[in-house]
């Protein structure tokens, strides 16, 4: 698993497992239920994938890992097993590499975990979204309060010692009352980690149907029906930063909360332009400054994979060695983007990279760094940026602290309308 | 071409109310003495611009000559001329009317006499045509013939038992219409050998022939190389060409005399030269006095028109000027605000030529426009004595140097079955108005007459008009003069910071619930900011109304695509876009339909 080589690229790895028992009633991600056969059948696909795109990527590290979904948990605990042997054969890992996998109350058990554990996983991301039944009810969920305590107290029991737990605020007749029960319990538990999301209400879910007029309304500064109103959500909001910072939580993102050093690695690279790899249909990749998804269609993907042995460029008819040492990741991907797996190859400028070190960077609590923008891009920030800076800042919406812009609380509530002044 | 027997020319137009059929009788006319066959008619020959036809009304005067063989075996020239139909252009009608010696007064058999109807009837008996009523539409299974027979005689007092019963849209009796246009519309008078003397009744600007002048010859003669004078301009040039109408094209002729109507092109290059109203002279051997009747037209409607892409301003420029070289009524001037940047103060004959123009500046040049509300001209008496023509609210003195203002005042006339009159009395009383008289023209109809002020009848009067009667009222009016009135400048004030584009003048009485109505439709188009947006409307520095625009409390992309960047992205961008369509006033940013809003506070 250690490096040969002493300077690599860091590269995080993404892993979408697109199963769930069933949709919940607010999820607009790229998941279904499925028979056990089509899963296995997938596994097979990523482990191609793994080996097939392990082999372009040489000149990296890996530094996290992350299953996400879906519900990966869903997976016999010996595919998690068998995949994470899969990447440790075809990439150079670190050896303390952050580890994650999203997991569902309900689907975990102490096989399961052992499996993980052994497998090297270090880190679990439980969604819980609620400590209310009637709540988890309402979001569609598999499981009940009770079923995720005991899941917890189990993975605690078994050592794993860097736990998220997934939250959600703002449901519909939700009080801060109840949002308060909610982080109340959930801080006795003490996790590492706390990721607290308000409630987005997405087109082609069955909440939009129920709830997506009431948005709208709420949008123009109209009052809800069943939504809570702005300044409930606000209200939510604060709480929720006032009582994680009570009990030793820092938010480091907008939605984010951790214990010192509890942060969560994989995601931080996200907002960091750290490249990534995105294995598994509908999943996303930086790299080589290139943008790309995978298909989004199970059947394509799965037939692409199919028949096709080890040392071929698994979703194509061709084999890698033709394309090995003559052309680069980058290359194949210009050129011959089928041969990936990939599509929506999009190469970024220097405008479009500019434009998401800002949208991106402003997320993280610290912000962005004037000197690192510099380095970066061979420009000031104030010759890019000067005139909405200066706006934003007059406006309270940004502040300006030792070399570094971030958002201040205000700015937080309306992000998306200040991240898109930066785009140019 | 030998000469042409002047007992054998009729000179006419046809009138009527709006959607009696005019255009459809004109088109038939056109067909049935085989100037074009069915096959090349197009419906409605003379409204030839692309919009005339959409709107289904006349914008231009047009004009055609046709040769009809009568029954008694004699050939006859006819001189159709097709007028507007809208009380904006009723000067235009007024001298196509001078040019004629009859009129076709064209009723419908199911409506009967209408506002304009009779607007029209005293039009052409004041400049002593003969008329001849047709009643139309016969064919409808609500015609009434008679009813609309003994109306006619009744009310306007002419004789009609004879009238012919037609239908233009189906060519029924259309013979019996030209049979009487020989018969009773007389031929012209005038001596070829005396001085050239000819009304100009319109003029247009063609590429290739420079104007071309429209004009029916009361005296004299003209023909190519003549140097004629326009005698209320002054304007000289040589004749280049004359000729008649044919159906859509202009047919050149050795000479135009005395009874004829023609058109004559001549070494000019701008349509302001030849004023419609205008006498046209032989610079030679001019005439003792021009024709009676000319005037000045003047624009009675003024708005601010700007480019929303400010880099346009210069297409704007080149495409009102393009538009002047064919509508001597279009004024415009340069102007700036501050909201809007550069742009054009512009002048017109009425709410309909105003859009007319907006129209044609949108779709035949392509050009995105900020229009800000019309307003009409007021009087501006200052302490110092001075007098100000107003046609922009900005310019308004300060009220410590006003004396007092005045305002223009139109004498209306609504036509209204007898159950809508309380509704239309209330309407015209919130408008201001001044009741005058009221007659029945028969048991269920009445003519009312109103004064009221310009400025409470240039935006939605005629809609309100119409929705409170059903549709049964109709309406007409002319200028009448100015009147002192208690006249206010209602400023607007968004975030604190007065917005030139919005102001308005106002009467007093109506300020408030003006400027409540504007408040209120102004919150509706600004989006919603990062900080609280007042709306303020104001007069002087009193505020009389208030709206507020939350500030934005939420807009947080809060939940993780993981690395599906290009979708926030995306998201971001849809953001982006929407603020693009924006004005900036200080830090608000305002969706240019805003600056038209205040052109739709109508009431019910």
């Amino acid at each position: 698993m250690e490096s040969k080589h002493k300077f690599r690229k860091e590269l995080e790895l993404y892993l979408h497992i697109p199963f769930c028992v069933r949709k919940c009633n607010y999820c607009d991600f790229l998941s279904m239920p499925a028979e056990e056969e089509v899963r296995r059948h997938y596994v097979n696909c990523l482990l191609e994938e793994i080996r097939q795109k392990g082999g372009l990527c040489r000149e990296y590290q890996v530094s996290t890992v992350f299953f996400g979904g879906g519900t990966p948990s869903l997976l016999a605990g010996v595919q998690i097993a068998e995949l994470m042997e899969a990447i440790g054969n075809s990439f150079s890992v670190a050896s303390d590499a952050e580890i994650t996998i999203e997991c569902n109350p309900g689907t975990l058990d102490r096989q399961k975990l052992l499996f993980y554990k052994n497998a090297g996983v270090n880190r679990l991301s439980i969604g819980l979204q609620s400590a209310l039944d009637r709540e988890l009810q309402l979001l569609g969920r598999i499981h009940t309060y009770g079923q995720f305590l005991e899941n917890y107290d189990l993975a605690r029991k078994m050592g794993f010692e860097n736990i998220n737990v997934d939250l959600i605020s703002a449901l519909p007749g939700q009080k801060t009352e109840d949002w308060e029960y909610t982080l109340r319990k959930v801080l006795e538990l003490r996790p590492e980690h706390i990721s607290a999301y308000s409630l987005m209400v997405e087109e082609g879910t069955p909440f939009y149907e129920q709830y997506g007029r009431d948005e709208r309304c709420r949008e123009q500064g109209g009052h809800p029906c069943y939504l809570p109103e702005e300044e409930t959500e606000q209200e939510m909001y604060r709480l929720a930063g006032q009582m994680m910072n009570e009990k030793g939580y820092r938010r480091y993102e907008i939605s984010n909360y951790a214990r010192p050093g509890r942060e969560c690695r994989h995601n931080i690279g996200y907002w960091r332009g750290i490249s990534y790899l995105g294995l598994g249909i509908g999943s996303a990749s930086l790299m080589e400054r290139l943008r790309f998804s995978n298909i989004g269609s199970m059947e394509e993907y799965l037939e692409h994979c199919r028949g096709l042995g080890k040392g071929t460029l698994c979703f194509g008819s061709q084999s890698a060695g033709e394309f090995l040492g003559e052309q680069s990741l980058a290359g194949i991907l210009q050129n011959a983007p089928e041969l990936l797996n990939a599509e929506q190859v999009i190469a970024l400028d220097k405008k479009q990279r500019m434009e998401e070190f800002m949208f991106l960077g402003l997320r993280m609590t610290e912000g962005v760094s004037r000197k690192e923008f510099k380095e970066r891009f061979g420009a000031e920030l104030e010759g890019v940026y000067g005139t909405v800076l200066q706006k934003l800042c007059s406006q309270g919406m940004l502040e300006q602290k030792e070399g570094r812009i971030s958002l201040t609380e205000e700015g937080i509530f309306v992000s998306n309308y200040i991240l898109s002044e930066f785009l140019l | 071409m030998a000469a042409i027997d002047q007992s054998k020319i009729r000179n006419f137009c046809i009138i009527a109310h709006i959607d009696h059929g005019k255009s459809t009788l004109a088109d038939r006319i056109i067909e049935k003495t085989g100037l074009l066959t069915s096959r090349e008619m197009q419906a409605q020959v003379l409204d030839n611009m692309e919009l005339e036809r959409e709107r289904g009304i006349t914008i231009k005067a047009q004009t055609v000559r046709i040769v009809y063989q009568a029954k008694d075996g004699e050939e006859y020239i006819f001189n159709l001329i097709d007028t507007p139909g809208h009380v904006d252009f009723n000067y235009e009608v007024s001298r196509s009317l001078a040019a004629c010696d009859g009129a076709i007064l064209v009723v419908d058999a199911a409506q009967g006499i209408e506002a304009q109807t009779l607007a029209n009837v005293y039009l052409a008996l004041d400049h002593d045509l003969d008329v001849l009523p047709v009643i139309n539409k016969i064919d409808l299974p609500s015609a009434q013939p008679d009813r609309v027979i003994d109306e006619i005689e009744d009310v306007i007092g002419l004789e009609a038992q004879d009238a012919p019963q037609i239908s233009a849209k189906t060519g029924l009796n259309i013979e019996e219409v030209l049979e009487q246009i020989v018969e009773k519309i007389p031929a012209p008078g005038g001596n070829a050998d005396n001085p050239l003397q000819a009304l100009i009744f319109d003029s247009v600007y063609d590429s290739y022939k420079g104007v071309i002048v429209f004009c029916r010859l009361k005296e004299g003669r003209v023909k190519p190389g003549t140097t004629i004078r326009m005698m209320a301009t002054g304007a000289m040039a040589d004749v280049v060409e004359v000729g008649y109408f044919g159906a859509g094209q202009f047919i050149p002729c050795e000479e135009l005399s005395a009874g004829m109507v023609g058109y004559i092109t001549a070494s000019l290059k701008n349509v302001r030269d030849t004023q419609v109203g205008d006498t046209v002279t032989d610079a030679g051997r001019p005439c003792k006095e021009p024709l009676p009747g000319y005037k000045k037209v003047n624009s009675m409607v003024y708005c601010g028109m700007y480019p929303a892409d400010g880099a346009k301003y210069p297409d704007l420029r080149d495409a009102l000027e393009k538009l002047q070289l064919n509508d001597a009524a279009l004024q415009f001037e340069p102007e700036t605000s501050i909201a809007l940047g550069f742009g054009f103060r512009c002048g017109f004959l009425g709410l309909l030529h105003l859009e007319i123009i907006q129209e044609r500046l949108e779709r035949e040049y392509n050009l995105d426009l900020v229009t800000t509300a019309p307003g009409v001209i007021y009087k501006v008496h200052k302490t110092n004595g001075e007098v100000i023509e107003l046609t922009n609210p900005s310019n308004l003195p300060d009220p410590a140097e006003i004396e007092y203002m005045e305002e223009p005042v139109v004498s209306a006339e609504v036509m209204v079955t007898s159950e809508y009159i309380g509704a239309i009395m209330d309407l015209c009383q919130e408008r201001r108005g001044t009741y005058i008289s009221m007659e029945y023209m028969e048991e269920t109809r009445a003519l009312l007459r109103y004064e009221l002020p310009l400025n409470e009848i240039i935006y939605d009067f005629f809609d309100a008009l119409k929705s409170r009667s059903r549709g049964y009222a109709s309406f007409d009016y002319e200028m009448k003069g100015y009147a002192r009135s208690e006249l206010v400048k209602l400023d607007i004030l968004i975030n604190k910071e007065e917005v030139d584009a919005l102001s308005f003048i106002v009467h007093s009485g109506t300020a408030y619930e003006r400027g409540r109505k504007m408040c209120e439709k102004l919150k509706e188009e600004i989006p919603r900011h990062l900080f609280e947006i007042p709306i303020q409307a104001a007069i002087g520095s009193k505020v009389i109304a208030r709206e507020t625009v939350k500030a934005m409390r939420k807009d947080v992309l809060a939940k993780c695509y993981g690395g599906d960047i290009t979708r926030k992205r995306k998201l971001l961008e849809k953001q982006k876009e929407g603020k693009k369509r924006m004005r900036q006033i200080g830090n608000v940013e305002i969706p240019q339909k805003a600056f038209m809003s205040v052109l739709k506070l109508d009431d019910k």
